[in-house]
C-alpha cells in the first residue's frame, strides 16, 4: 500500500517540481520568453499524454484523434476567450479558466460522440474512425468563417507576456497537478479497475457485471475534455490557431509519447512528455532549413531502437538482466533476493504426490510437523505484506 | 460522365495503394503506416530519373525496382524483430519508419516542391477520348489500373506463392503445418505491396503538380481508409473501397460542397463501419472467450 503511494507522489513531485524550477527561474530574472513557452508546451503535452494514455494504455483502445480534440478545444475555447475579452471581461486569468472549461466541456461532447462508435468497433476499426474524426473536425474548422476560415483563428489578444508575469504555465501545470490527481484516483478506483478489467479481457469484464458501455464513453469523454482544456492553453500560447497544427502527425506525437513512456503508466507518460517536448524545442532550434528534417530523422531512429529493443520476442533476455525495474527492485523494502527465498519456501508446498506420502502412514510425525510449521510462517508473511 | 470517369481513374489509385494496406494486413496482421511514404519514394525516383532520361520506361522501372527493394528492406529491418510482439509495438514501428522515411526524403531532396518533369506532363493525344474530355491520364491510369488489379487477382488465384498467400491470411498457423514458408511469403507480400505503391506513385504524379516529401500522406491515409471501407485484409474489398472513395472525392471537388471534401470522405467510412462494423466486404469474426 505505502509502494502505491508513493508511485502517485512521484508524478505530483516531477510536475510540482517543474513548476517551481519555472517560478524560481522567473523570479531571478532567468526566464526567456523561450523557455517560458517550452515550459508551457511541455504543461500541456503532460496532459495531452496522460489523458491518451487512460484511452489507449487503460482502456485498451488505440486512438489516432486524440489531436481532434485539441483542435476542438483549442477553436472553441480560443474563440469563446476571444469573445469574452472584446465583451470587456479583460481579467486574463478568468478568462483562461473560464474558456479552459468551455473548451473542454465542447471537446468532451465530442468525445461523447466519438466513443459511441467505440461501442460497436474495436481494435484496428476503431483507431482508424478516430483518426478519421481528427481529419473531419480539422475540415469542419478550417471551413468556417467564424475561425478565421483557411487563414486561422487569431488569438493575439489572448497570449502572455511571460516577461511581465508566468501565470500561463504556472495555471498550465496546476491544470496538469489537478488532472493528476483527478486521473490517479480514478485508476486507483473501483471504476479505474472495471476499466483495466474491460482492456484485460471485455468479455469477461461484461460476464463480472461490468457496464462496458458507460465504461467506454466514460473513458473517451474524459480523455477529450482534458485533451480539450490543452487545446485552449495552446490557443493562449500561440496564434493564429491553426487547423494544420493539429494533423494526424500530432495525433501520433502523443501516442508516442505514451508508448515511449509505456502504456499504462503515468510517470512514463509525464517523463517522456517532458523529455520529447523539451528535444523538439532543442533540436527546432538548433536546426534551420532542410537541416531541420533531421529532428524527423532522428526522432524516427529513436523511437524505432526503443521499440524493437523493447519489444522484441529475440532481445528477452538482454531485457531482463539489463532491467530498469529489477534495478530498483534493490532500494525496494522487500528486496528481490528475499522474496526469492519466499518463493523458494513455496515451492517446497507439498505438491500431489508428496501430499499422498505425507498422509500415509509411514510418515515420521517430526518431519511432518516441519512442513506445517513452514506454511504457517509463510502465511504469517503473506498477511503482513 | 467525365467525373466519374475522373473519379475512376482516382478510385484505381487508391485501389492500388489500398491493395499494399490490406495484403500485408491479412497477411502480418499490422498496419503498415510506413506505405503511403513508400509512394513517395516511388513518385521522387521517376522525378529524379526523368530529370536525367527521358525515357519514362526507364523511369518506371527504375521506381518499382526501387520500391520494392525498399519495402522488403523496411519488413527485414524493422518489422521483423517484432514478430510476435503486441501489435501496438509494431504500428509504432511502421510510424517511425514512416517519419524516417519523410525525414530522409527532405534532407535528401529538400524540403522545397519539385516540378514533374514535362515528359511526363505530355501524354500523346488520344484523338477519340480527349474530344470527350478524358485526359489521357485519367484513361491511361484506369486502364493500367484494372490490368495491374486482373493480374494480382490471376497471380493470387493460380500461383503456388499466391495461394500459399492466401492460406497464410486464413489461418497462419496451419499454412506453418501445411509446410509454407511464412517469413518468405511475408516478404513476397510487402515486395508486391510495395512495387504496387510504386504504380500508384506514378500513376499519382498526373494528379499533382510537384513532388512534396510528404506527398504520400493523404493518398496513404485515403487508401488506409478505403481499404477499411472495403473490410481490411479482403482484396476484393480495397477495390471495391478505393474505387468508391476515388468517385466520391471527385464527385464532391465537383460539387459546392468541394471544400468538404475531405470531410465527407471521412464521414462515410464512419457510416460503414456503423452499419458494418468490418467494412463492406470484411469477415465477420465471432469472438471466443
Amino acid at each position: 500500500m505505502k509502494n502505491f503511494k508513493l508511485k502517485h507522489f512521484i508524478n505530483y513531485a516531477i510536475v510540482s517540481a517543474l513548476l517551481i524550477f519555472g517560478v524560481v527561474m522567473f523570479l531571478t530574472g532567468n526566464l526567456r520568453p523561450s523557455t517560458a513557452q517550452l515550459f508551457a508546451q511541455m504543461g500541456y503535452g503532460i496532459i495531452l499524454a496522460v489523458s491518451l494514455n487512460l484511452v489507449v494504455g487503460f482502456l485498451g483502445e488505440l486512438s489516432l484523434g486524440h489531436a481532434g480534440f485539441m483542435c476542438v478545444g483549442a477553436y472553441i475555447g480560443g474563440l469563446f476567450a476571444v469573445v469574452l475579452k472584446q465583451s470587456g471581461l479583460d481579467m486574463k486569468l478568468p478568462v483562461l479558466i473560464i474558456s479552459m472549461l468551455v473548451g473542454g466541456l465542447f471537446a468532451a461532447l465530442f468525445g461523447f460522440i466519438i466513443g459511441l462508435p467505440s461501442l460497436r468497433l474495436k481494435g484496428d476499426y476503431l483507431a482508424i474512425v478516430t483518426l478519421a474524426f481528427g481529419e473531419i473536425v480539422r475540415n469542419i474548422f478550417m471551413n468556417q468563417k467564424v475561425f478565421g476560415g483557411a487563414k486561422g483563428l487569431t488569438t493575439g489578444t489572448l497570449i502572455y507576456d511571460t516577461r511581465k508575469s508566468p501565470t500561463l504555465f504556472i495555471v498550465v501545470f496546476i491544470v496538469a497537478i489537478l488532472m493528476l490527481i483527478l486521473v490517479q484516483n480514478l485508476v486507483k478506483s473501483k471504476h479505474g479497475r472495471a476499466i483495466t478489467a474491460i482492456r484485460d479481457n471485455e468479455i469477461a469484464a461484461k460476464a463480472m457485471g461490468i457496464n462496458v458501455t458507460f465504461y467506454k464513453l466514460f473513458v473517451f469523454v474524459v480523455a477529450a475534455f482534458f485533451a480539450g482544456c490543452a487545446g485552449v492553453i495552446y490557443a493562449h500560447t500561440t496564434t493564429p490557431v491553426l487547423y494544420s497544427f493539429f494533423s494526424y502527425n500530432y495525433s501520433i506525437e502523443i501516442l508516442v509519447m505514451v508508448v515511449l513512456g509505456g502504456m499504462g503508466s503515468i510517470t512514463g507518460s509525464i517523463i517522456s512528455a517532458v523529455f520529447i517536448t523539451a528535444m523538439n524545442f532543442v533540436l527546432q532550434s538548433q536546426l534551420s532549413g532542410d537541416l531541420a528534417s533531421l529532428k524527423n530523422v532522428v526522432y524516427a531512429v529513436i523511437l524505432i531502437i526503443v521499440v524493437v529493443f523493447g519489444n522484441a520476442p529475440a532481445l528477452k533476455s538482454f531485457r531482463e538482466r539489463y532491467n530498469i525495474s529489477a534495478f530498483f527492485e534493490r532500494f525496494r523494502k522487500q528486496d528481490a533476493s528475499k522474496r526469492r527465498d519466499d518463493e523458494a519456501k513455496w515451492a517446497r508446498v507439498p505438491s500431489k504426490i508428496k501430499m499422498d506420502a505425507l498422509l500415509s502412514t509411514d510418515m515420521a510425525p517430526d518431519s511432518d510437523e516441519s512442513i506445517h510449521g513452514d506454511i504457517g510462517a509463510d502465511n504469517d508473511k503473506g498477511g503482513n505484506k | 460522365m467525365i467525373t466519374l470517369i475522373d473519379g475512376l481513374s482516382l478510385g484505381s489509385i487508391y485501389a492500388l495503394i489500398a491493395l499494399g494496406y490490406t495484403m500485408v494486413y491479412g497477411i502480418a496482421k499490422m498496419l503498415n503506416f510506413a506505405h503511403g511514404d513508400v509512394i513517395m519514394v516511388g513518385a521522387y525516383a521517376i522525378v529524379i530519373t526523368l530529370s536525367y532520361t527521358a525515357s519514362p520506361a526507364v523511369a518506371i522501372i527504375a521506381a518499382v525496382i526501387l520500391c520494392t527493394i525498399l519495402g522488403v528492406a523496411i519488413e527485414k529491418i524493422a518489422y521483423k524483430p517484432l514478430r510476435g510482439a503486441s501489435p501496438l509495438a509494431v504500428l509504432i514501428t511502421a510510424i517511425g519508419v514512416s517519419y524516417f522515411l519523410q525525414g530522409i526524403a527532405q534532407l535528401v531532396f529538400g524540403s522545397q516542391p519539385r516540378p514533374v518533369s514535362a515528359v511526363w506532363r505530355q501524354l500523346p493525344k488520344i484523338p477519340l477520348l480527349n474530344d470527350l474530355g478524358i485526359t489521357t491520364a485519367a484513361a491511361v491510369t484506369l486502364v493500367c489500373g484494372v490490368i495491374i488489379m486482373v493480374a494480382l487477382n490471376l497471380f493470387i488465384k493460380c500461383t503456388k506463392t499466391g495461394r500459399a498467400m492466401l492460406a497464410v491470411s486464413e489461418d497462419r498457423g496451419a499454412a506453418v503445418l501445411m509446410g509454407i514458408n511464412v517469413n518468405r511469403i511475408i516478404t513476397v507480400t510487402f515486395a508486391i505491396g510495395s512495387a504496387l505503391a510504386a504504380f500508384a506513385g506514378m500513376f499519382y504524379l498526373f494528379q499533382i503538380p510537384n513532388a512534396e516529401p510528404t506527398l504520400g500522406a493523404m493518398p496513404g491515409i485515403t487508401a488506409f481508409t478505403a481499404a477499411v471501407i472495403g473490410g481490411i485484409g479482403s482484396i476484393p474489398g480495397a477495390m471495391v473501397g478505393g474505387i468508391l472513395l476515388g468517385v466520391v472525392e471527385k464527385l464532391c471537388l465537383a460539387s459546392p460542397l468541394s471544400s468538404y471534401t475531405v470531410a465527407i470522405k471521412f464521414s462515410l467510412l464512419i457510416v460503414i463501419l456503423l452499419v458494418k462494423p468490418t467494412g463492406l466486404l470484411g469477415k465477420i469474426t465471432r469472438e471466443k472467450v
